[in-house]
């Protein structure tokens, strides 16, 4: 069994089940009722051109959801990528690297995402 | 067990649905630039969206249109069997209704579904429609 305290401790390992387990479901059910939010101002208002995509994401309360759920999609990524590393890397030290890898990778498409959204 | 053992056995259909969501989420962590970019590129400007409109055509640099077609129809995948996985995720977390039996059928459900959403909407993307 893996040794899982004092020097010889996983240290890539998560610990923390339960709330890794909600947070991937409280980041899915935002994620999907903005997938429903967002198909039905795609879907009802008239022919879609550039005007009327842009002024979807341009109402303030949009542009506070779609933040929201920026965060909530680099989380969800964030314990999804974790799961996949954990399963199948087993030397600590790669799934070390390739974990920040993934933070870093995440937080960077996090960061553009959210400059897109506010500057329009 | 040896290998050849293990090849014999069958992944049942929920199993596939399972490896299925994590291969889905894996394609969409890996695309996420290129899904920035297509955000970035559809609302910053008129001039932006027709950049973002040529991207499915001429292609962005030197990748080509149809690549980026194609690319375009693996997130479409990626997030039709993500999302409706996940719904099956948790509805079976809210129900708490795990029998055999259920897995089976809402797995059916999910690969069929998926699918046909997926050839419609790649059917509507590269333009049979």
């Amino acid at each position: 069994m893996t040794v899982n305290y004092g020097s010889r401790r996983v240290v890539t390992g998560a610990h923390y089940g339960m709330r890794d387990w909600l947070s991937q479901r409280i980041t899915a059910v935002l994620m999907a009722l903005f997938t429903l939010v967002l198909l039905a101002q795609v879907l009802f208002g008239g022919p879609l051109g550039y005007d009327r995509w842009a002024g979807i994401f341009s109402a303030q309360w949009m542009k506070l959801l779609t933040f929201v759920v920026f965060i909530s999609l680099g989380w969800h990524a964030w314990v999804g990528m974790r799961d996949i590393w954990m399963d199948y890397i087993k030397p600590a030290a790669l799934r070390l690297v390739l974990q920040v890898a993934t933070m870093v990778w995440l937080v960077g498409c996090m960061g553009w995402a959210v400059q897109v959204l506010w500057r329009l | 067990m040896r290998l050849v053992d293990a090849v014999k056995y069958r992944l049942p259909l929920a199993g596939v649905v399972s490896i299925l969501h994590r291969a889905s989420g894996a394609i969409m962590f890996g695309l996420l630039p290129l899904i920035i970019w297509l955000f970035d590129m559809s609302v910053t400007s008129e001039i932006s969206f027709d950049v973002f409109k040529s991207a499915f055509v001429a292609g962005i640099g030197f990748v080509p249109g149809w690549l980026v077609k194609l690319l375009a129809l693996a997130l479409i995948w990626s997030f039709l069997h993500h999302f409706i996985a996940g719904v099956r995720h948790l509805w079976m977390d809210a129900t708490h209704n795990v029998s055999k039996e259920f897995g089976r059928q809402s797995a059916v459900v999910t690969l069929v579904a998926s699918g046909v959403l997926t050839v419609a909407l790649g059917a509507k993307l590269f333009g049979l429609f």
